[in-house]
């Protein structure tokens, strides 16, 4: 097992503060809603309780117009209290669900809260439960729980859980891993760029067909398209595979970085690579420059969310011009985030964790112009006169990639040019 | 266990945060661990609020819960107490907070907070979200009040001739459907038949107001999911009478005027008070369409009785089902549904709601967001008459659904979703016009989805039955003669009585023979 862990200068890296206090950000369990867009025949069966169920349907904003690939078993009194067997339960439960929805070719149990605290054992449950449906689809566990993930982690966990399922890459060959959930417009943009480096052994994990797993051994190169999969890169390169360093595919500068780092592990140059993508970069660059505009002189602030904080501050401050005044995230993983803290560089005040009422504080101290957070607190710093990104529509929306560079920005710059345009009194 | 798909309500604790997040100087410590904290979206997010919720959230993790959990609880109801130095401090937990034991109510008590504090127990394990706002408004005022109720036999002193009497308006709440509107519609009706309105809570009042509740002739149990509970207790502590009426619908307000009358001894004629224009609208000529329209209802128990009474008495329609997830008015809606020649559907089970509602093919669907879906879904028009609803239902207009204004929006409401009946008179004339194709929408929905657009390519959710009986194409070219809005029953009564008859295919006879058999 090797691994290449690109060490910043310590001189170099951002003034890291850690705080703990409340934390306002969504449980793992949220990574269900657009992991099950992905993957488009598997279900994920959260076992806790009707906050569970509440909570994905809160933040899928009941958006969803078909059934859902996701649902919850809710526990009851009576599994609490020992009078019902919560494994005889969740058989029935299981039965009745692959009943109704034959097409599904993978299920997840997602432990939650709840379960985790009654130390209900999904990973046996789902052992079990896959002796008694061998042969009609694959089922695991994974746990999406508050206590133990917060929003992305919970794909992290559910990657996690898949790979010991991943075939065995042949000897000798080399592949290339994207992990982390693309949508499938950037995949496909994403698999033509590669091509054009003449790199072709690539795979996506997760791929939109559950039963697409890609193999991994010691030939295998991990580059990721998300910055919050720590566990799946540890049993990953467990598995012999090596993380490609690189920053993440968020702006032009971002997404050429992690092409010439996929890239010299097939011995090719920056250079070449700069010349192979020297179309579709300069695309970018002049649908960027239009909205740019928006953005040049703006101060932004990061509250802790969904973990893009940092590649989003660098795309923000290098290539839009914009000023930082925090970056604040849930976590910091300094191996995944080694080349983007180096490209930050010193002089960037980083917060890792939160406390709550200190943190909006400080946005009101700084005063930015613009603030990203969560969606439950947008709108009360709206009304205190801030203007806001709520940062979930940062998961649903393309953003990766040179094609999608001007879409990125866009998001940041329409709350900005709102407020330029409306004449509609104050904000409160 | 029970399998869920979408649920019509949150947790308990969802219910204290809208008890909390409706008043003023009132703050909630909930023990819950990270992640819980999406339930200030429902706030700010789908009601525009403006401010979060007044909760503060211990937020615990796995680290934390090797034993600092309880010391975690005493320090954020510390924080919470000097940072926002609320009148009241309220005390409860979410559903992992339960299991994990700490009793945040008991180191509450013991922490020397400086304000005084209200535990609640949310039971998550088998209540919902309005019981736990029921229960959360209730312990609240037993626990400002109950030091102050009469001793038994002390008579209430009766109020001096000089002042008006007085009601308070119980149980309007933040989440609510049309709360806020409604409180203003039926405090106007009430200030115009001389009545004061002492205190409205929990919407937007203190728990000083709620200290002033005992001041008033009456409760009015605005809202029963949220005010029973607590009407009930200040009926028998206080001895305040309830004026249980809720004034949904033109009947409803006139028999509600007729309750305050009676309960105050007012002297007044109930015919001068208020007007409404739904009776002309509802008998004007253009509305001679609506008769018969087949109506399906669900809704929370209060909107379901309410609009069972309007469909039918005031609109004209016919209900074809009716039913609650509120299991707590289960009784009420039940009997109602015998009157109608109905079986109540009691369910929280979104799953079979969908199911009667494909059984069934009504012509409007009156529901919650929920049922919003299914109708989407099936093509069928629809409207939403109650919680849980979404971003859209939070109107910026004024739009109450109480009193004599709230008739009129809801007649309003729910017409909009059909063909006007001239249109309607129209498109049965000129069907075979390229115009009035099965494409051809209400003209004044445009391409907003509405009407029933696509009713023949909509894929039932329950697959046909084995043994179905085949069209032949001269029938089903008949078929499409039929407009398209009444074609989705008429091909399933066909069916039927093919059915029924032993008939293997349909042919043009066979469609006349039904139509004739139904037409009875």
């Amino acid at each position: 097992m090797s691994q290449v862990i690109a060490r910043a200068n310590a001189d170099a890296l951002p003034d890291i503060t850690t705080e703990r206090g409340e934390r306002a950000v969504f449980c793992g369990l949220t990574s269900i809603i657009w992991l099950h867009r992905r993957i488009q025949d598997a279900f994920f069966l959260v076992v806790g309780s009707r906050t569970c169920a509440h909570l994905l349907q809160s933040a899928a904003g009941v958006m969803i117009f078909a059934e859902p690939r996701f649902a919850t078993a809710i526990l009851g009194e009576r599994d609490l209290a020992g009078m019902a067997d919560c494994h005889e339960e969740l058989d029935r439960v299981v039965s009745e669900l692959l009943a109704r929805r034959p097409d599904i070719r993978r299920l997840f149990l997602v432990g939650s809260c709840p379960s985790e605290v009654i130390k209900l054992d999904l990973a046996n449950a789902a052992a079990r439960l896959q002796g008694v449906h061998e042969n009609r689809l694959r089922i695991s566990a994974f746990s999406g729980s508050g206590i133990e993930t917060t929003f992305t982690q919970g794909e992290d966990q559910c990657l996690a859980s898949m790979v010991p399922d991943l075939p065995v890459l042949s000897e000798g060959s080399q592949r290339l891993m994207v992990v982390g959930t693309l949508a499938d417009i950037v995949e496909e943009q994403f698999r033509r760029h590669f091509a054009q480096l003449g790199i072709t052994e690539v795979d996506f994990f997760p791929a939109a067909r559950a039963d697409d797993l890609p193999p991994v051994g010691p030939g295998t190169r991990v580059l990721l398209a998300q910055p919050y999969l720590s566990d799946t890169v540890t049993a990953l390169t467990k598995r012999g595979a090596k993380l490609v360093s690189a920053p993440y595919p968020l702006g032009i500068e971002g997404t050429l970085g992690w092409f010439e780092a996929a890239a010299s592990e097939w011995g090719h140059h920056a250079e070449a690579v700069q010349e192979a993508l020297a179309i579709p970069v300069a695309r970018a660059q002049k649908s960027l420059a239009r909205v740019r505009e928006s953005l040049e002189g703006r101060s932004v602030h990061f509250l802790p969310d969904s973990q893009l904080e940092i590649p989003l501050a660098r795309f923000l401050r290098d290539e839009c011009g914009m000023s930082l005044t925090e970056i604040a995230t849930p976590y910091l993983d300094q191996t995944l985030m080694a080349d983007e803290l180096r490209r930050l560089g010193s002089g960037v005040s980083l917060v890792e964790g939160s406390d709550l009422d200190s943190a909006l504080a400080r946005v009101r101290e700084h005063r930015p112009d613009l603030t990203v957070c969560g969606m439950g607190i947008a709108n009360p710093l709206e009304a205190e006169g801030f203007r806001t990104k709520w940062s979930i529509e940062l998961i649903f929306t393309p953003i990766q990639g040179f094609d999608q560079v001007a879409d990125l920005a866009g998001l940041f710059a329409r709350p900005l040019v709102r407020e330029r345009q409306l004449e509609v009194g104050s904000w409160s | 266990m029970e399998l869920t798909l979408w649920t019509y309500e949150g947790p308990p604790h969802v219910g204290a945060i809208r008890i909390a997040a409706s008043m003023r100087d009132v703050h909630l410590v909930l023990h819950a661990p990270q992640g819980d904290t999406y339930a200030d979206l429902l706030f700010t997010m789908i009601e525009r609020e403006g401010r979060r919720p007044p909760v503060t959230w211990t937020t615990f993790q796995a680290r934390d819960l090797g034993g600092s959990t309880a010391e975690m609880v005493i320090q954020t109801l510390q924080g919470a107490c000097e940072r926002y130095q609320p009148q009241v401090l309220l005390v409860a937990e979410s559903c992992t907070g339960e299991l994990i034991q700490d009793q945040p109510g008991a180191l509450a008590k013991g922490a020397g907070l400086s304000a005084p504090v209200i535990p609640i127990e949310m039971a998550a394990y088998t209540r919902k979200e309005n019981w736990g706002a029921s229960e959360t408004f209730y312990q609240l005022v037993r626990g400002l009040l109950a030091a102050r109720a009469p001793k038994p036999g002390e008579e209430r002193s009766a109020r001096p001739a000089d002042q008006p009497a007085s009601v308070n308006l119980i149980g309007p709440t933040k989440l609510g459907f049309r709360c806020r509107d409604d409180v203003t519609e039926i405090r106007r009706l009430l200030e115009s038949m001389g009545v004061r309105v002492n205190v409205v809570a929990p919407l937007d009042a203190t728990p000083h107001d709620l200290l002033r509740i005992p001041d008033a002739d009456a409760n009015v149990n605005l809202a029963p999911e949220v005010g029973d509970l607590t009407c009930d207790w200040l009926k028998r502590q206080f001895k305040q009478p309830i004026i249980s009426t809720v004034p949904l619908g033109w009947g409803a307000t006139r028999d509600f005027i007729a309750e305050v009358i009676e309960t105050l001894a007012l002297d007044i004629d109930p015919e001068t008070v208020g007007e409404s224009r739904l009776p002309w609208y509802s008998r004007s000529v253009d509305s001679t369409y609506l008769t018969g329209k087949r109506v399906f209802i669900f809704a929370d128990g209060t909107h379901a009785l309410a609009a069972a009474r309007m469909a039918r008495d005031e609109m004209g329609f016919e209900v074809v089902g009716l039913g609650t997830y509120s299991r707590e008015r289960a009784r009420d809606v039940r009997a109602l549904a015998t009157e109608y020649g109905l079986e109540a559907l009691i369910t929280d089970d979104y799953l079979a709601v969908e199911r009667a509602v494909t059984e069934l093919q009504p012509e409007l669907v009156l529901g919650t967001q929920m049922e919003r879906h299914i109708a989407k879904r099936l093509g069928l028009p629809c409207a939403v008459i109650s919680t849980p609803a979404h971003v859209q239902d939070y109107p910026a207009r004024y739009s109450p659904q109480m009193g004599f204004e709230g008739s009129n929006v809801i007649f309003d409401t729910w017409v909009h979703p059909l063909i006007m009946g001239l249109e309607e008179h129209l498109l049965t004339m000129f069907r075979d016009d390229f115009e009035f194709n099965d494409g051809a929408v209400p003209s004044h929905l445009g391409g907003e989805g509405g009407g029933a657009q696509q009713p023949d390519n909509v894929t039932p959710m329950i697959p046909a039955e084995p043994g179905a009986v085949a069209w032949a194409v001269s029938a089903e070219k008949e078929l499409r003669k039929i407009p398209f809005f009444v074609r989705g029953k008429a091909r399933r009564n066909t069916e039927h009585f093919a059915l029924e008859q032993g008939l293997s295919v349909i042919d043009v006879e066979t469609l006349y023979e039904a139509k004739a058999h139904y037409s009875r």
